[in-house]
């Protein structure tokens, strides 16, 4: 199998990977998506551009991955099934691969109700399994969900997301082993800021032997004030932020705020990165991407590798 | 069955107001049940627009009937002649009764009093929930008698996605998850092996993603 961009070298190469997520902005400015590029290039193995994040408009995510391919960075596609039904989501795996974008990253996406348009239909034609069962068809068998054969098949590193502090937890694997059965190869989890829970989900990730077969990246997000951590725990769907941290966050001066979120989350890769299983880390800095090549250098994941 | 809720009042009005003779026409069925379009709701609404149109001083007529099922002929069939003394019919059914009635005295304006809200049960006195969307094609053998399609707001068929948190479901706190309540019953089954086959893409043909559904029995049609 060769590779098919940089982040799948990597990981395949044994390198513990570093990928970070930029937000497309709410307009048609592709310059805003070059300055977050540009922020991150050198320091991150491959760009993970979100698609409608929260179910709130914003520039496609094919659109924004192309403007950081041609930057040389190696996106990654995040694809959502919220928005568009299983003609869209194939439509779009062959243009994205015709595009040279071949990370692509399935999953359900928030539910609308959280965005702007909450009036909008949602689409759930097919799920995130289903999705990457999907794109493991069309690029191994040539096929398309009807069964009917694609001329030219997609070359795609198929990704998915698990989050291991949803309910019910004991789920949360056999759900990940699941999607890596469908095809998935490389995954992403959640925000980790509670390692313990992280730890015993990755216990039984391994008792499914899940991390043999796909490359496991922990999800980081550093945390910028008291008021962040307090609004990820109690408003954003899906998240464990323990209440010590919150207190922590709290604890301090509001100017060694931004440090403070720094600290937690070096102690947290530090964490992970002793975890068996764990390949690399997937940073997510919430409007905050500039933070992104402190946190890898002070981690000691600087420089990357640089692969041919 | 349909559970549908009441219109707000003055939408209502706005509805009637080119109107001075009008007839509530209620349905026996589901609207019944639901507290929503029975005898006792249409005669209650036809007070509140007695009162609204006395304050207003429009002399207005304001009958009331109420069929056993707008939404078969044996009885949709009937209201021919209580139609001649109304200019309006305001019809307190679900929206397969309004456009029946429709469909039968197409001379006549029929408005609807409810919005028609989803096929469902009564939890308790009081309290109705979603259970089924039609789709057509039924899944309840294999999630153990709980319908990811109605009940998971994203109807993931290999749920539960990651903002299934303490039972209830990401969109709103008194909903419960789907997938929760489907693993726990596999789980008290001791069937949680069930879990790992992968659910393939659905046939949403059948569903109302086919077109407007139709049904026929040849032996039974005349």
């Amino acid at each position: 199998m060769i590779p098919v961009g940089n982040l799948q070298k990597v990981l395949t190469l044994g390198h513990f990977a570093v990928t970070a997520e930029c937000g497309p902005p709410r307009g048609a400015d592709p310059d805003v998506i070059r300055k977050k590029g540009d922020i991150l290039k050198g320091y991150v193995d491959a760009v993970n551009v979100t698609d409608n994040q929260t179910a709130v408009v914003r520039m496609s995510s094919l659109t924004s991955c192309l403007v950081l391919k041609e930057m040389g960075l190696d996106p990654v596609l995040q694809m959502t099934v919220r928005d568009r039904n299983r003609i869209a989501l194939q439509s779009d795996v062959l243009g994205a691969s015709a595009l040279g974008i071949r990370n692509i990253l399935c999953l359900t996406g928030d539910h609308q109700s959280f965005g702007d348009h909450p009036g909008a239909k949602n689409v759930h034609d097919i799920d995130s399994v289903q999705l990457i069962d999907t794109l493991r068809t069309m690029r191994d068998e040539a096929k398309f969900l009807s069964g009917q054969e694609i001329k030219g098949a997609p070359d795609v590193f198929i990704g998915c997301v698990e989050n291991p502090f949803a309910d019910p937890f004991e789920i949360r694997a056999l759900r990940l082993a699941k999607k890596v059965r469908a095809g998935a190869q490389f995954v992403q989890t959640q925000c980790v800021f509670n390692i313990e829970k992280f730890m015993r989900w990755m216990e039984m990730v391994r008792d499914l032997g899940i991390h043999e077969k796909a490359h496991i990246l922990a999800g980081i997000t550093p945390l910028k004030s008291p008021a962040m951590a307090r609004y990820m725990k109690n408003s954003v769907p899906g998240m464990d932020v323990p209440d010590h941290l919150i207190e922590r966050m709290g604890s301090i001066p509001k100017e060694r705020h931004r440090d403070e979120g720094v600290a937690i989350c070096l102690e947290t890769i530090e964490a992970v990165r002793n975890i068996e299983g764990i390949a690399g880390i997937h940073t997510m800095a919430i409007e905050w991407e500039e933070i992104v090549p402190e946190i890898v250098k002070k981690a000691g994941l600087f420089p990357r590798p640089e692969l041919k | 069955m349909i559970v549908a809720d009441r219109k707000p009042f003055d939408e209502i009005m706005k509805m009637i107001s080119p109107y001075e003779k009008i007839l509530l026409l209620g349905c026996n069925e589901c609207v019944t049940v639901c507290a929503v379009g029975g005898t006792r709701e249409t005669a209650l609404l036809a007070s509140q627009i007695r009162i609204r149109r006395q304050i207003e001083g429009r002399i207005t007529d304001v009958g009331e009937k109420t069929l056993e099922r707008q939404c078969d002929p044996e009885y949709a069939n009937t209201l021919a002649e209580s139609l001649n003394d109304y200019d309006v019919v305001l019809s307190l059914a679900c929206g397969c009764g309004v456009q029946f009635v429709a469909e039968n005295y197409p001379d006549m304006p029929i408005l609807p009093a409810v919005n028609t809200r989803f096929m469902g049960v009564t939890e308790q006195a009081g309290i109705w929930s979603e259970r089924c969307q039609g789709c057509g094609n039924c899944v309840l053998d294999r999630t153990r008698g709980i319908c990811p399609v109605a009940r998971c707001a994203k109807s993931i068929m290999n749920g539960p996605c990651g903002g299934s948190h303490g039972g209830v479901c990401e969109v709103n706190d008194t909903l419960p998850c789907a997938w929760q309540l489907i693993i726990d019953r596999l789980k008290a089954r001791g069937e949680l092996e069930t879990y790992n086959e992968i659910e393939k893409p659905r046939d949403w043909s059948t569903s109302r993603d086919g077109g407007p559904r139709k049904r026929i029995r040849e032996d039974m049609a005349l």
